[in-house]
């Protein structure tokens, strides 16, 4: 114990002549806890307004209000912290580690939304989500990304989700915290790399629609799984589908699903082979990532603090390396036996080889998913809004005739309508 | 379709099972309050990442001084640079770069040490010196008045000792105390 050492160095004085008072410092406190319980009560507000708006009320306008205050409330108010999707490493960590408990406030920012999706689509990411909402407003002059890019980048964050949820449970650190590009705009401070990362993401925002929501967000990952089963969905038209084909273009994130009526059939028998090779095929990456994955880890595991220290003990202990590092010193003055050290990095490196295999396990199963969902040629009569891609922000409603009758708007030339029921 | 819209909803109700499966089991051990990250005086190695480590452009780690572990000495190695010209405030004998600590006389020989917080960055100096010689009342906190409670204390992952992690937001600080008043 350092600090009795310390007390005997020079006691504390009694000042008898002048008789002076210690003096008192200031302790300020964290916000209080109810603060935390207005966020999450405002998070489910937002939500069940976003839902109503998006899927009941069909106002984009509404949409792009409540995405403003998102931006301001849980972006600049609250600096972005906690925000569910950061929350659900902190909810891995907890389901792994029993003795990590997890905050009532991470609970409801990480599981509400799930809720909310699973009942009504991913309305969370279309204005409730700071980071969403933001490069919402900044998306002036939509390009395209071409399917086949869109289909390759889509398969980042579900490898994104899989690999911090391995790493937050195995105590690898909080990754998506940690490249989170939009936390340092919403503080006005950070690292130079993430700073750059976020001016670069919010500019290309302007023309590719949401970049970090399709492409590397694992929290849209996850939502987008759960919006695949949802109870009810956003819809493009108010009432009937007459494949007119008006709103084909609206969707600049390449959600909406085109009517399979005109599309050109392939023969089916092909297809079947396909989808049997890629489904045989899985076993297979499985087995060559969660290997890859597992060598990984283990040359990995070896810039980890209690690892690299025991290697280093090791070899003072053994007399291969003389004198102490700055590292091996503090852990020398701490007194803990050498076994206890050695039995740590054990325990990090098997860790590491779990978390790695498991990592590759999760990639093999991002890529073979998706070769064979590419695999799989769904019908469908009607266009429709994809129900894992669609962030519900509303753009495509007015592009839809039946729409611009329902709400009394003129109505182009020649598009096919049908008289409201 | 009727099959598919079947397959759907007993993938929702699966889903909707294991999201309150998550729930249960986290519901249990779960905290009304928040936390909050602090450091642990006794672990901290002085190492001065602190200063530069946090997001905030100016750390919200400060150096706080424990009055009653404090030997009010007059010539304080947390205050002065080792072998001082002269024993008094001047710039040159200071340790602290930013002059963060005023040092006023009490009685002979007794010098009272204060932080002057807003200019503090941290950078832990004076607590290393305090803690290698003195009685170690120096000592680091992250103060929650600046700290903005980052989900992943950027601090906490450089920090070398391990120093710093969560600990309950109606308790959130870890001063050093002597045994009388701890």
């Amino acid at each position: 114990m350092n600090w009795l050492l310390a007390i005997q160095r020079f006691p504390p004085p009694e000042f008898t002549e002048t008789g002076h008072q210690l003096p008192g410092f200031a302790v300020p406190m964290p916000r209080g806890p109810w603060l935390d319980h207005l966020d999450a009560a405002v998070l489910v507000v937002a939500l069940a307004l976003a839902a109503w708006f998006a899927l009941r009320h069909r106002s984009r306008r509404g949409l792009v209000a409540l995405g403003i205050f998102s931006v301001l409330y849980f972006g600049f108010w609250r600096k972005g912290c906690i925000c569910s999707i950061g929350s659900i490493q902190n909810i891995a960590q907890g389901l792994a580690d029993s003795s990590f408990g997890v905050p009532a406030t991470v609970l409801v920012f990480g599981l509400v939304p799930l809720a909310f999706a699973l009942l009504f689509g991913r309305v969370f990411c279309s204005s409730v989500c700071p980071h969403g909402a933001l490069q919402d407003l900044m998306l002036l002059k939509p390009v395209r990304v071409p399917v086949w890019l869109e289909h390759g980048l889509r398969m980042i964050p579900h490898m994104y989700l899989g690999l911090a949820m391995i790493f937050a449970a195995t105590g690898g650190g909080y990754i998506i915290c940690q490249y989170d590009p939009f936390v340092t705009i919403f503080r006005f401070s950070g690292t130079v790399l993430m700073v750059s990362c976020g001016i670069g993401l919010l500019v290309l925002g302007i023309f590719v629609g949401r970049p970090y929501c399709r492409f590397i967000c694992p929290y849209g990952a996850l939502l987008g799984l759960v919006s695949t089963v949802s109870k009810w969905r956003v819809r493009i038209t108010p009432d009937t589908c007459t494949q007119c084909r008006l709103c084909e273009q609206s969707c600049p994130f390449n959600a909406i699903n085109s009517s399979t009526i005109e599309a050109p059939s392939r023969t089916v028998r092909a297809d079947k082979w396909r989808l049997a090779a890629m489904i045989v095929l899985l076993p297979v990456l499985v087995g060559g990532f969660g290997w890859l994955g597992g060598t990984t880890g283990k040359s990995l595991m070896r810039n980890h603090r209690t690892v690299k220290l025991a290697g280093r003990v090791y070899l003072e202990e053994t007399g291969k390396a003389p004198g102490t590092t700055g590292s091996s010193a503090v852990f020398r003055a701490s007194g803990t036996p050498v076994e206890r050290l050695y039995a740590d990095a054990r325990v990090v490196s098997d860790r590491f080889v779990l978390a790695g295999r498991l990592c590759g396990v999760w990639i093999a199963l991002v890529i073979g998913g998706k070769l064979i969902a590419l695999s799989i040629r769904r019908k469908h009569h009607d266009y429709e809004a994809d129900r894992a891609r669609c962030v519900a922000c509303a753009r495509c409603f007015q592009s839809c005739p039946q729409e611009l009758q329902r709400l009394g708007l003129p109505v182009p030339e020649g598009a096919p309508l049908v008289p409201p029921p | 379709m009727k099959r598919r819209a079947f397959v759907r909803s007993a993938a929702r109700v699966a889903a909707a099972i294991g999201l309150g499966g998550v729930l249960a089991g986290l519901v249990r051990k779960a905290t009304s309050g928040g936390t909050v990250w602090q450091i642990d005086p006794w672990k901290c190695t002085q190492c001065g990442r602190c200063a530069t480590a946090c997001v905030l452009e100016q750390s919200a780690v400060k150096c706080v001084h424990s009055f009653d572990l404090c030997g009010y000495c007059r010539l304080c190695t947390g205050y002065f640079e080792p072998q001082p010209n002269a024993l008094n405030t001047a710039a040159e004998n200071q340790l602290c770069p930013t002059g963060a600590i005023f040092r006023t006389f009490v009685e002979d020989p007794y010098y009272e040490y204060t932080i002057n917080e807003p200019l503090c960055v941290g950078c832990a100096k004076c607590v290393k010196g305090c803690t290698m010689f003195g009685n170690g009342s120096l000592h680091l906190q992250i103060r929650h008045d600046v700290c903005v409670h980052c989900n992943d204390c950027a601090i906490a992952r450089a920090c070398p000792a391990d120093a710093i992690h969560r600990v309950p937001a109606d308790q959130p600080y870890q001063f050093k105390r002597s045994r009388e008043t701890a």
